[in-house]
């Protein structure tokens, strides 16, 4: 039978099956301070020894300050849980990429970044966005803490194989239309219960243009679909970005990888359990104008009025939270904060678009326009290039890598009733802040909305 | 993790679909470094205002409802992984939440920590809502062995999927962990004969 991309994969990390549930082998383990201390005390409790500690990498990003970081934690609660990490780490041995340290960062930015993301791997995390990492063609998906103890005391979980979805995007994306726009677009079309139960293969003309860092972007989304995982097959983008990275294999290794890696995509005539096609040109500029992430609209479209039957209720308190009204446009909705950041879009290329839209211009003087890199390396990458220089000549702050808004778990918090257009990757109520509004854009639609100080219509800088 | 057989109890309506995790606890309250005290954060700010008073209108501050089932809106448990939501839900006393779908880390995050998720069809979610709105003191049983959803009221029974070793695990408070440690040896057979190793 032809096998499909997650075949070979799935299949490859098989330790045996049992009934309908494999012994499921994970190559590469990233933990961070929220979701590991409970899986930390679990094993102690056991008296069990991490399996394989060197397959574990950790790094401090949900809870972290992005002013200050070389000073310690102001806020105790968030301080106690990266000290909890860093000690946790120390007793048994895990590679812990802490505040201060050089590869710091959001742990799915840093994850591709070092080259610890390789295609073929299979890849957890307590995290749901752990699908970033399938942009390389590897398995990977978010687990509960539970499992984080399973895989820390095993390096496997027991697991039964999901369906699997492939999603073709063909065409060319028009000009302004990102990586985010694509995603966007698809979760809209499919809801943000569309693809539960299946793993998703992203194909087509439209995604193999796209960067690795679009990849990403778009594979990281995944879950707001409710898909598993997304995944992209590698090809020589993917091969480039590997190369020379440090964790990257090196001479004769890299050879074997290689080869092996380009054996890895969906043969032809291998079946998925669903499939959508899509056309890259249907794609314009998108913006979320509701409280889940498949409540996306064209940014130049018109909110919809009606919403099948049975989900009046939700659709009505959803508008009423973010104090929009069926059928109307969000053009010219005033907007006060502008969010660019998120393991969705905190990559050098994104910071690199809003850099170079904002040359020259100034942010509304009622915006406050934050930048957050997704990691430390991002960071000095962009202070490298100047970009550092452009954002501050424009308004806008560039603070120091982590989370930060995307989740508010630290100081970054939108106020209550406020609109933020944000790079993030979810809208739901009180995600930045309670009482917070948040309308997810592309960096480019963001940088914009800063600019314009409200929702306008992108085509006009377009040309 | 604690034995699961037979749950009987009145339950808790929230007729909304698509809860997500950061509604069932909002990421400001991850930073405990244990498991147990987020049932009092559950759903925290549907159940009080922001200066801390209860919100009289949601369904958990409404003193007809109780019980340990709480029947929600389809494709609960949405967004992140945190499985701080299947604790907080757990902490606040619920065994079994019934809906129409579960986002996929949900289901297995709450099976992980003796909570049920019972999937029901949309058609059944909806009287069942209904059912519990109008009279609030119904009653249901909930067998794992039998796999059955029981209502008096209506002298009706359905029967739900579970994965026969989940079922085992939760009804014998097992867990994976103690399971795959005992795979020890299959595992570093497995990892001695990988094609491609990282
Ligand atoms: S940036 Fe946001 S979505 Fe990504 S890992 Fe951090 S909190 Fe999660």
């Amino acid at each position: 039978m032809k096998k499909t991309l997650f075949d070979k994969i799935w299949e490859a990390h098989v330790v045996r099956s049992m009934g309908g549930l494999d012994v499921f082998y994970i190559d590469k383990h990233l933990i961070h301070e929220v979701t590991s201390p409970q899986a930390f005390d679990e094993i102690s409790a056991r008296n069990l020894p991490l399996y394989r500690k060197n397959q574990i990498v950790a790094t401090a990003d949900h809870n972290v300050p992005t002013v200050n970081q070389h000073l310690p934690i102001q806020e105790p609660l968030s301080r106690m849980q990266v000290d909890k990490l860093t000690e946790n780490c120390a007793k048994h041995g895990v590679e812990l990429f802490g505040l201060g340290h050089q590869n710091q960062g959001i742990v799915h930015v840093i994850g591709p970044e070092l080259g610890i993301t390789q295609p073929g791997m299979t890849i957890v995390c307590g995290d749901s966005h752990t699908s970033t990492h399938g942009a390389f063609g590897a398995i990977a998906f978010g687990i509960g803490t539970s499992q984080v103890a399973q895989v820390m005391a095993s390096q496997c979980l027991l697991i039964s194989r999901p369906k699997k979805m492939r999603i073709t995007v063909d065409g060319e994306l028009g000009r302004g239309v990102s990586a985010k726009d694509l995603i966007l677009y698809v979760i809209s079309k499919l809801g943000t219960g569309g693809a539960t139960g299946y793993f998703v293969e992203y194909a087509g003309s439209a995604v193999r243009s796209l960067s690795m860092e679009g990849r990403m972007t778009v594979c990281n989304m995944s879950i707001e679909m409710g898909a598993r995982g997304g995944m992209i097959a590698p090809d020589e983008t993917t091969f480039a970005y590997v190369n020379g990275r440090e964790h990257a294999p090196k001479g004769e290794r890299w050879e074997q990888a290689l080869a092996y890696w380009k054996t890895l995509y969906s043969e032809e005539g291998a079946t998925f359990d669903k499939e959508y096609f899509f056309s890259a040109e249907e794609i314009s500029p998108m913006i979320t104008y509701g409280t889940n992430p498949g409540m996306g609209i064209a940014l130049t479209g018109a909110i919809p009025t009606t919403v099948p039957a049975g989900e009046t209720a939700s659709f009505d308190k959803s508008l009423e939270y973010m104090g929009f009204a069926p059928g109307e446009s969000l053009l010219g909705k005033e907007v006060n904060y502008v969010f660019i950041g998120s393991c969705t879009n905190s990559r050098i290329e994104d910071l690199r678009v809003v850099a170079e839209f904002v040359k020259g211009r100034h942010k509304a003087s009622h915006v406050e326009a934050i930048i957050v890199p997704g990691s430390k390396h991002v960071e000095q990458q962009a202070i490298a290039e100047g970009i550092d220089v452009l954002l501050a000549e424009a308004g806008f702050e560039l603070r120091e890598p982590g989370c930060s808004a995307c989740l508010a778990m630290n100081e970054d918090k939108i106020p209550a009733g406020a609109y933020c257009v944000s790079t993030s990757n979810r809208n739901f109520e009180g995600r930045q802040g309670p009482g917070s509004r948040t309308l997810l854009a592309s960096p480019l639609v963001a940088a914009i909305t800063a600019v314009e100080g409200k929702i306008v219509d992108v085509t006009k800088y377009l040309n | 993790m604690e034995k699961f057989e037979i749950i009987q109890s009145g339950a808790v309506p929230l007729p909304i679909e698509n809860i997500d995790t950061d509604q069932i606890i909002p990421a400001r309250f991850l930073k405990a470094t244990s498991r147990e005290g987020f049932g009092e954060n559950l759903f925290r700010d549907w159940r009080y205002d922001g200066d801390g008073n209860p919100k009289m209108g949601f369904a958990l501050n409404n003193p007809r409802y109780s019980g340990q089932i709480l029947v929600a809106g389809k494709n609960f448990g949405c967004g992140s992984s945190r499985e701080h939501a299947a604790w907080a839900i757990h902490d606040a006393g619920f065994r079994v939440v019934i809906s129409s779908y579960f986002a996929d880390i949900f289901r297995g995050n709450a099976l992980n920590n003796g909570l049920l998720p019972v999937q029901v069809s949309d058609e059944l979610l909806h009287r069942l809502l209904e059912q519990v709105e109008q009279e609030p003191q119904t009653q249901f049983v909930v067998d794992l062995v039998k796999q059955e959803l029981f209502i008096p009221a209506w002298n009706e029974s359905v029967s739900f999927e579970i994965d026969p070793y989940k079922k085992e695990c939760l009804i014998n408070g097992y867990d994976d962990i103690d399971f795959l440690v005992s795979q020890k040896e299959a595992i570093e057979v497995y990892e001695s004969t990988r094609a491609w190793a990282y």
